[in-house]
């Protein structure tokens, strides 16, 4: 079996896995990182987005090995020194969450969308936002928690 | 707004903590030792007879541990998963409930039908192994539609039921009807398609069966929504255990929507076979098996008929429902098309005489069960659509004619001819607030300005109604409802003074850990943060009901409510002696235990402490300071309210914009009004899905699922939606402790019939849900071709 090595959350590792291991699985079975979510087949949901180099991408649509010497970061690895990431105090806030399953992915998209725009409009969100899905929320209060982190309220 | 943490305070969610840092705790999450991974081989055809099954393949790649089929189940006697609502047909007769068996014996009848389950040491193996299983089969004709399935020649699904019929069903005075419509000034008359749906709670369904041989019992971890249930339909009807040995844990579920209350054939095969292989079985649906073989929601066909006399004032309704159950009855299958749908055709209406029969198919589908509002969205879209396509006929103000009609404020508790008795409300002041908020008086303009534009603007009501809080068991089981309905809690003080709530309800994004801390804290006067609610486990919580039909807050809340109760009783007993008074001197104040006129006081933490040290206690008193409660409704509650949509339609590419989104909505009492909200924003946005992107396609001729992934089932993305203007009126529910409602269904119910009229009041023609942009496109050409 192959070996793979990068950083996840600020930590090196180096495992063995199948040649067909996704990110996501390596992530969360490999790791135990089981804050990423699988929630479909076809890199539609979104549940499973982390961050790798810094930009959002679906952790389904990646083989681990694609992720050699990259730096990973998933919803475990954002708050700091047990300080909330203002993303996820937005989402709290704001009631930007109900189930929960989403809800990871969304706040990584989300804070990918404001690294490339600072301050978007209702419908920027709206349109980054579409590659995940909420069933619970009808996105009205994830839109408004973006928002309020935008502004850094 | 109060501020604090109190009943009526937007607290912000407790359990959001653990879901915004990735530390919520799925079912799929979870990792058992020495665990082994379940894999379901799924018919391809939607109808065949299983000639043969030759696993011997299968069995010997590497890392598989057993394949099972029907038979091995059979031989160890599992049964058939049951519907557990009879209903009777007009004949008198019962339903007819043909086996459904979790791994099938002689044919299958969907695509997606269970076949085998592989069990291997990894996921990817049981894949690849259920690749090499042959199965014989001699494939059969089928039908997926349900208006078809009564024909003749149309092929039987199920021996015991024919032409398709599981029951022809009626409820109403047909005579009184058909007379009022013969002598009305006008009848509307609609003939409409209630999509059906696939539920798509982003989480999807997974189960861990394990088995301890040394105490001959079983643990089951699922995506349930309520766990006793669950436990009572493995043991008792199909797996044949007691319930002593068998646990079930529903940890954190992401969403439900009614596709998580039901007992599947994936869980009660895992549990099956962990015992069979003596190691825990874990199964987690692939996206594409949800689509499949998770229980689908709505799917009719209705022709109805409103008779008005020269007012509008509604003289009587007809309804006519074709319902398709899919191939096999899921657990409350039955209920749905009947109970929970014909019984809320009056509305908010004052119709005297409705008449509605509903004849429930067989057909070659998944089976269709609750999903959310189930039943209600469905007679409202019914009654609204009917409605505002009678206002339109008449050249009545769709509002006015509704306001012609409501139940009137001092009419309570109302009787309506279709057995409900209306608690309270108060539709018409729903109705004038949802106006204002629509700003419904500058509407022509707002028309005239699309028109200059080239576009088509369009307004569209729906004033529902719901019945909710589900429900008085005894009335539930005179119509066949074989459980009660009722709900458990247990309040437990801890010696310290922080306090434990055990709850049957079952919280799947619904903020239970927030909305019940704020119920007890506010009770019993103590900090939220001293406040802890468990549930989803039966090895830790009193037998429940679970969570659906918008019930947890009316009856799960309620029964925490009378337990909060017993304990003040409880503590007035001990403060008493502890302050050297009389019981009846004592009151309860503010977290405060105080006696009358005095400035003697105890606070609710000594009493507590007391009743755990009890050296000073009085006599003939238990010690300990916990109290359970059931409490079973007296009626079912029923929100109700009004919603507005507004949309913009481009006639050049059929794109519908939801330009604004009116909802007042009428929940009774409210204890946390930030989820409240969240629950309407949510509901809405699951109705526009039905109304404007969602339809389950299955081909006519072979069956086969057309939309089985996101790729084609079109679900609501953030910019198919717009923000949404939610208010609320207050009319209390005057039969339940804490005067609440119920709000979890209500934007899915009101929300397809809304969207609806407005899309075809801007189109002037009619046309089915989803109203997708190829449709709409179709039906502005057309009108734009007549009108050249």
């Amino acid at each position: 079996m192959p070996t793979v090595s990068m950083t996840v959350n600020g930590s090196h590792v180096t495992k063995e896995v199948e040649g067909r291991t996704l990110l996501v699985d390596f992530l969360r079975q490999q790791l135990s990182l089981t804050g990423t979510h699988v929630g479909c087949d076809t890199s539609q949901c979104g549940a499973c987005v982390v961050h790798l180099n810094g930009k959002s991408v679906k952790s389904c649509t990646l083989l681990a090995c694609q992720a050699e010497g990259a730096e990973v970061t998933t919803i475990e690895g954002l708050a700091s020194d047990g300080e909330l990431h203002p993303m996820q105090a937005a989402f709290k806030e704001h009631h930007a969450l109900q189930c929960g399953f989403c809800t990871p992915g969304m706040i990584m998209s989300a804070v990918d969308l404001l690294q490339n725009n600072a301050s978007p409009s209702e419908t920027e969100i709206r349109e980054w936002l579409e590659g995940n899905f909420c069933r619970c929320t009808g996105y009205h209060n994830i839109v408004k928690a973006v928002q309020a982190a935008s502004q850094g309220s | 707004m109060p501020e604090g943490t109190g009943i009526g305070a937007a607290v912000r969610r407790k359990e959001d903590q653990r879901f915004i840092t990735g530390k919520g705790r799925y079912t799929d999450d979870i990792d058992r030792p020495g665990q082994v991974y379940a894999h379901f081989l799924r018919s391809p055809h939607a109808h065949a007879t299983v000639k043969s099954i030759d696993s011997s393949a299968a069995e010997a790649c590497p890392g598989v541990i057993a394949v099972f089929t029907g038979k091995d189940m059979e031989a160890d006697g599992v049964g058939s998963l049951p519907c557990g609502w009879t209903v009777t047909d007009k004949h008198g007769e019962p339903h007819k409930a043909p086996p459904h068996f979790p791994l099938v014996r002689d044919k299958v009848r969907y695509v997606g039908d269970h076949v085998a389950m592989v069990i291997a040491e990894t996921l990817a193996q049981a894949v690849d192994a259920a690749e090499r299983i042959e199965v014989d089969y001699e494939e059969l004709p089928a039908n997926v539609d349900g208006t078809k399935a009564p024909d003749s020649g149309t092929p039987q699904v199920h021996e015991e039921a024919p032409a398709n019929l599981c029951y022809d069903w009626e409820l109403g005075d047909q005579a009184a009807v058909d007379a009022a419509i013969a002598g009305a000034h006008h009848v509307t008359k609609v003939k409409l398609v209630n999509n059906r749906l696939i539920p798509n709670a982003i989480e999807p369904r997974a189960a861990i069966g394990e088995y301890d041989s040394g105490t001959d019992s079983y643990t089951l971890y699922s995506t349930s929504q309520n766990p006793h249930l669950l436990r009572l339909i493995l043991c008792a009807f199909v797996l044949g255990l007691p319930e002593t040995k068998v646990r079930v844990i529903a940890p954190d579920v992401g969403g439900g929507f009614g596709s998580k209350i039901y007992c599947y054939a994936e869980e009660t095969a895992c549990t099956w076979a962990a015992r069979k292989v003596e190691r825990p079985v874990k199964w987690t649906a692939a996206r594409s098996e949800s689509f499949l073989a998770d229980a689908h929601g709505r799917d009719h066909v209705t022709h109805a008929e409103l008779a008005m006399d020269e007012n509008g004032k509604f003289l009587a309704m007809k309804v006519e429902t074709n319902a398709n159950l899919g191939a096999y009855l899921s657990n409350f299958a039955t209920c749905v098309p009947t109970y929970l749908y014909a019984t809320l055709l009056a509305g908010q209406y004052t119709t005297p005489v409705i008449y509605c029969n509903v004849k429930a198919v067989f057909t070659n589908t998944a089976p269709v069960d609750a999903y959310r509002g189930a039943g209600r969205p469905e007679a409202t879209y019914v009654v609204e659509r009917l409605v505002e396509r009678a206002a339109r006929e008449m050249g009545i103000d769709p509002a006015e004619l509704r306001k012609r009609n409501f139940v009137p404020d001092d009419a309570f508790p109302y009787q309506t001819p279709v057995a409900l008795t209306y608690d309270s409300g108060q539709y018409g002041l729903a109705m004038d607030e949802a106006l204002k908020l629509a700003d419904y008086a500058g509407y022509a303009a707002r028309k005239q300005d699309s028109q200059s534009r080239g576009k088509l603007r369009g307004i569209g009501f729906s004033a529902y109604i719901e019945a909710c809080g589900i429900a008085p068991s005894a009335v539930v089981g005179s119509l066949g409802a074989g459980v009660g309905l009722w709900e458990s809690a247990c309040v437990r003080f801890n010696a310290t003074g922080t306090v434990s709530v055990f709850t049957g309800s079952h919280s799947h994004g619904q903020g239970h850990e927030t909305t019940f801390s704020q119920l007890v804290s506010d009770t019993l006067g103590i900090p939220l943060e001293n406040v802890e609610i468990v549930h989803g486990d039966t090895g830790a919580i009193p037998m429940g009901m679970g969570t659906y039909g918008s019930r947890s807050l009316a009856v799960g809340g309620s029964a925490i409510s009378k337990a909060c109760d017993k304990i003040i009783e409880k503590g007035k007993q001990i403060a008493a002696h502890l302050m050297e008074a009389s019981v009846d001197d004592v009151e309860f104040e503010a977290g405060n235990f105080v006696v009358k006129g005095t400035d003697k006081s105890k606070a609710m933490g000594e009493v507590a402490f007391a009743a755990y040290v009890p050296h000073n206690y009085p006599e003939d008193l238990e010690p300990g300071l916990e109290e359970n409660a059931f409490y079973d409704p007296a009626n079912f509650t029923y929100p109700a309210g009004t919603h507005i949509a507004e949309v913009e339609i481009d006639p050049d590419t059929g794109v519908t914009e939801i330009v604004n989104w009116v909802a007042v909505d009428d929940f009774g009492k409210v204890v946390n009004p930030m989820i409240v909200e969240g629950q309407v924003h949510g509901g809405i946005a699951q109705g526009v899905g039905q109304a404007l992107l969602e339809g389950c396609v299955y081909d006519p001729g072979s069956g086969q699922l057309i939309t089985g992934s996101y790729m084609d089932y079109t679900m609501p993305r953030a910019g198919d939606l717009p923000s949404f203007k939610v208010g609320m009126t207050e009319t209390p529910c005057p039969h339940n402790p804490l005067g609440v409602k119920g709000c979890g269904e209500a934007g899915a119910i009101a929300a397809p019939a809304a969207l609806m009229n407005a899309i075809t009041d801007a189109l002037g023609v009619e046309i089915d849900m989803p109203a997708n942009a190829e449709k709409v496109w179709r039906a502005a050409q057309s009108q734009r071709a007549a009108a050249e």
